[in-house]
């Protein structure tokens, strides 16, 4: 299966929000992957807000089937979410369950005035009632495979596919 | 009523017989006379000795009916192959009473099982104060006088107790250990003692008492049975009172000869005993001092106790294990690594042990009582606590891989336990 | 020696009991969780869904209102249900043994089960009883142990010196009867501090605390040189009754912690203490104050320890 190019959706998602910003615009990119891609993001459409990051394990609903992950990170939201027009960044966009908990926390900071989610993929697979409103590329991924954002060590992002663990 | 035991290996510690042949049985006594028996037992491959003298074994009876009783616990010291035993002064009420003890001996001998020595208690209720009524005791059938587990904290009073006790010629078992020391301390203090945070009950606890001791009997004259000896400094003290000649004798009890502070592990009550388990060196210094008979005996220090006695914790669990049916296969632990040959490490249980309780059984000479233990020494044995006849089942060796069972056990040539 | 009580055949925290035979990984696994915790501490909305549906009963047989209120605020941020118990006054002076009260518990469909117990290796003996899914959080047994009070006592430090591989600690007082210190020597060890001192009378100090890796100073001068940690311990009222110290006065002027001899630590040394203080007679006032003195943050990062380890243990 051929994967399109990461850097080149990056670029093409940025240029799709960028006439959709207003002052009150604010980005929370989603650990690991989604961090990536809004820290991209952010800088290249220059928000003023400082980017937040969030750490989506203590709202997962898989924890009694799962426990804790090992080391969540530590969510950091440095503006009032209150009235914002929030863009929710992550790297694919699967079930929705990782969404759907994150909205539940972004909740527990504040009433935000809109939530748009912005994905670099959607493979499809939703167990949710949600859809992204930026979406770089539509791939039919089939289930025993995961599709996930990696870093290159020079910075560069790329999708990768691979057997899923539970697989 | 006439017996036969064939074919067994016959060990008698007390005259160093060690061969096979066969022993005979007539009118509950070791015969010489080979006349045609009532009875042939095929003993092939098994040890023939003399039943097992138990100095200390708890019967719970009276007034702790609801831990075990008589009837379970000489049950199980006949499945051990013990045949007779001392049971400590420490019921409820303490054996400090003629009539007490009388209903003992006559309970006991009604079962007819093993023979029961009882002990009496040294001072009224065993609170350290007032003097028991020893010579009345002794006709009832007390043997010697004890204050089991209880402090006496007053020198005075034991200085007292054995003038008097040394007056009638009575002995008096003690378990050296100084009261204020000891106090509220229910582990070995050392390391394990530091990192589980449990109150020490220190070494010198027992040294310091032992030597007090010691110096009375020296005063006295009084003729002392050190029960329990839990340390090394202890050994030492008893080599120079036996080297000194003094009137003394002493036990130590079978779990502190294989097991050591470290085997509490992760707070298991079930290695809280009394004394504490100590270092692996005082643990080493007591099988060593047993082999060189510094120590003259072994004991089960049998004490049944109730899931409810042992499901606390550590600190408020009752101290104290199941043990006549471990005495055989622990004290063979003890004989096999200090490489004994068998009659040596059966004399432990059984002639030494009868010259401290002053009895004529615990050999197999002619005339002697026909108490017999017949037992496999090789038979593994795995401690299953649901499987001990004794109502305690609370061991540190649950689950340990032993060896040697009894087969049959024989009091006054009466076959009392068969397997 | 049997395996470790506390982790599941994958070696996974099932109940937390003591911090000694925990790997260092584990330590670390729960100071990152608190201190993602910390951040939800600070938020508007102090609360996750994590507990959700789950009951924290804390099983307080030695009273303690501090250590319960911290744990029911950490077990309420988990969004658990928490039920407080004060068995001390309730049926244990019944009769009702240990065990029944924990199986009556565990019949009302409990999860974690927090204790507090004045003897030692209590909750260990709880931790082999329950039921697989329940989960035993001990809060102080006797002088044993007191693993969330080690820990948080841990992220402290962490907090302030980021690393332990270069800390001098020195740990002042009734080390004797003191399972803070148990917890705090065998965590600090664990994660591989070079040197921990333990600065006390004879009276006070366990027989072969060496044992511990500590180094043992009857000065407290020479103690505290070049500190970079000083845990003061508090000493109960009771120890001036017995034969274990003379007096609160002569105490203090030995072993009180004043600005003068604070001077003998490092400049930038952090002061901690557990709590409840006895401000006069293990701690001068000006230095519990003090600009050293990290005793309030100590007691804001416990919750987010406490949640740390709730969220870990029932996971």
């Amino acid at each position: 299966m051929k994967l399109p190019d990461a850097e080149q959706l990056c670029e093409q998602l940025a240029a799709e929000l960028r006439p959709r910003l207003t002052p009150s615009s604010a980005m929370i990119g989603l650990y690991t992957g989604g961090a990536w891609l809004a820290e991209r993001l952010h800088a290249l459409l220059g928000l003023a807000t400082p980017l937040g990051l969030m750490d989506i394990a203590f709202y997962r609903d898989d924890y009694h089937a799962q426990g804790l992950h090992h080391d969540p990170k530590r969510t950091k939201i440095a503006f009032d979410v209150n009235g914002r027009e929030l863009l929710l960044v992550d790297d694919v966009l699967y079930t929705g369950r990782t969404v759907r908990a994150a909205m539940n926390e972004l909740f527990d900071y504040g009433r935000p005035a809109s939530i748009a989610l912005v994905v670099l993929a959607d493979r499809g697979g939703r167990e949710l009632p949600i859809c992204a409103q930026y979406c770089g590329a539509r791939l039919d991924v089939p289930s025993g495979m995961r599709l996930r954002l990696k870093r290159e060590a020079n910075g560069k992002l790329a999708l990768a596919l691979e057997p899923s663990r539970a697989a | 009523m006439r017996l036969a035991i064939k074919n067994a290996r016959i060990i008698d510690p007390a005259s160093g017989r060690d061969g096979v042949g066969d022993l005979h049985v007539a009118d509950g006594k070791i015969s010489e006379e080979h006349a045609r028996p009532d009875r042939v037992i095929d003993a092939k491959g098994l040890v023939a000795a003399p039943g097992f003298i138990d100095l200390s074994a708890r019967l719970r009876e009276p007034g702790f009916e609801y831990k075990a009783t008589l009837e379970s616990e000489l049950e199980a010291a006949l499945a051990g192959g013990v045949t007779s035993l001392a049971c400590p002064p420490d019921t409820d009420p303490p054996l400090d009473e003629p009539g007490l003890v009388d209903m003992l001996r006559r309970r006991a001998k009604a079962l007819s099982r093993a023979r029961v020595y009882p002990l009496g208690a040294l001072t009224v209720k065993l609170e350290g104060e007032r003097l028991t009524e020893m010579a009345q005791l002794a006709e009832a059938g007390c043997v010697a006088f004890s204050q089991a587990n209880a402090p006496l904290a007053n020198t005075q009073v034991l200085w007292r107790a054995l003038q008097y006790a040394a007056t009638f010629g009575f002995p008096v078992w003690l378990r050296p250990q100084d009261a204020w020391l000891a106090k509220d301390g229910v582990a070995h203090e050392g390391e394990l003692a530091t990192r589980l945070g449990l109150p020490g009950i220190p070494p010198f606890a027992e040294t310091i008492a032992l030597a007090t001791m010691l110096e009375l009997v020296r005063a006295t004259g009084a003729r002392v049975h050190f029960c329990r000896l839990s340390t090394a400094g202890a050994v030492e003290l008893m080599r120079a009172a036996r080297r000194e000649g003094l009137p003394v004798s002493c036990d130590v009890a079978i779990h502190h000869l294989h097991l050591c502070d470290m085997d509490l592990g992760y707070f298991d009550s079930n290695c809280r005993l009394e004394p504490p388990l100590r270092s692996a060196r005082d643990r080493d210094a007591l099988a060593r001092g047993l082999e060189e008979q510094i120590i003259d005996c072994a004991c089960s220090d049998h004490t049944p106790i109730d899931d409810d006695g042992k499901h606390l914790p550590f600190a408020e669990a009752e101290p104290g294990a199941t043990g006549l049916e471990l005495l055989l296969p622990l004290t063979l632990k003890w004989g096999e690594a200090r490489k004994l040959p068998l009659a040596k490490t059966l004399a432990r249980i059984t002639c030494n042990a009868a010259q401290v309780l002053g009895v004529s059984s615990g050999r197999l000479a002619a005339g002697a009582p026909a108490d017999v233990a017949i037992f496999d020494p090789k038979a593994p044995l795995r401690v299953v606590p649901e499987m001990l006849k004794s109502q305690g089942k609370h061991t540190p060796f649950a689950g340990h891989e032993l060896a040697g069972r009894v087969r049959y056990t024989l009091v006054a040539g009466n076959v009392v336990y068969e397997a | 020696m049997q395996r470790n009580p506390q982790l599941n055949a994958q070696g996974e925290l099932q109940h937390l009991l003591s911090i000694e035979g925990l790997p260092r990984e584990i330590l670390g696994q729960i100071l990152d969780t608190a201190e993602s915790f910390v951040g939800v501490t600070e938020r508007e909305v102090k609360k996750v869904p994590l507990l959700r549906g789950k009951s924290v009963f804390n099983l307080f047989f030695e009273p303690s209102t501090r250590t319960r209120t911290t744990f029911e605020i950490a077990a309420k941020r988990l969004s658990a249900d928490v039920i407080n118990l004060n068995i001390a006054l309730s049926s244990q002076t019944k009769g009702e043994s240990l065990l029944d009260t924990v199986a009556n518990l565990s019949a009302m469909q409990a999860d974690i089960f927090v204790v507090r117990h004045a003897s030692s290796g209590a909750p260990f003996l709880i931790a082999r009883h329950v039921k697989p899914h329940e989960h035993v959080v001990n809060a102080g047994d006797g002088r044993h142990a007191h693993p969330t009070q080690g820990l948080l006592d841990l992220y402290t430090i962490r907090h302030y010196k980021k690393d332990f591989s270069r800390l001098t600690v020195a740990i002042i007082g009734d080390v004797l009867h003191s399972r803070v210190a148990r917890s705090l020597i065998q965590g600090l060890t664990t994660l591989g501090a070079p040197q921990v001192r333990v600065i006390a009378p004879q009276t006070l100090l366990p027989s072969g605390v060496e044992a511990l890796g500590v180094k043992v100073f009857h000065d407290m001068r020479a103690g505290l040189r070049d500190c970079d940690v000083v845990v003061m311990l508090r000493l109960q009222n009771e120890r001036m009754k017995g034969a274990m110290l003379p007096s609160a006065q002569e105490y203090f002027k030995n072993y009180g912690l004043t600005a003068e001899k604070l001077a003998l630590a490092r400049e930038d040394a952090i002061v901690m203490h557990p709590g409840p203080m006895n401000r006069g007679v293990e701690i001068d006032s000006s230095v519990a104050d003090g600009p050293h003195s990290v005793i309030l943050p100590q007691v804001t990062f416990g919750i987010a320890v406490r949640m740390a380890v709730m969220s870990i243990v029932a996971g």
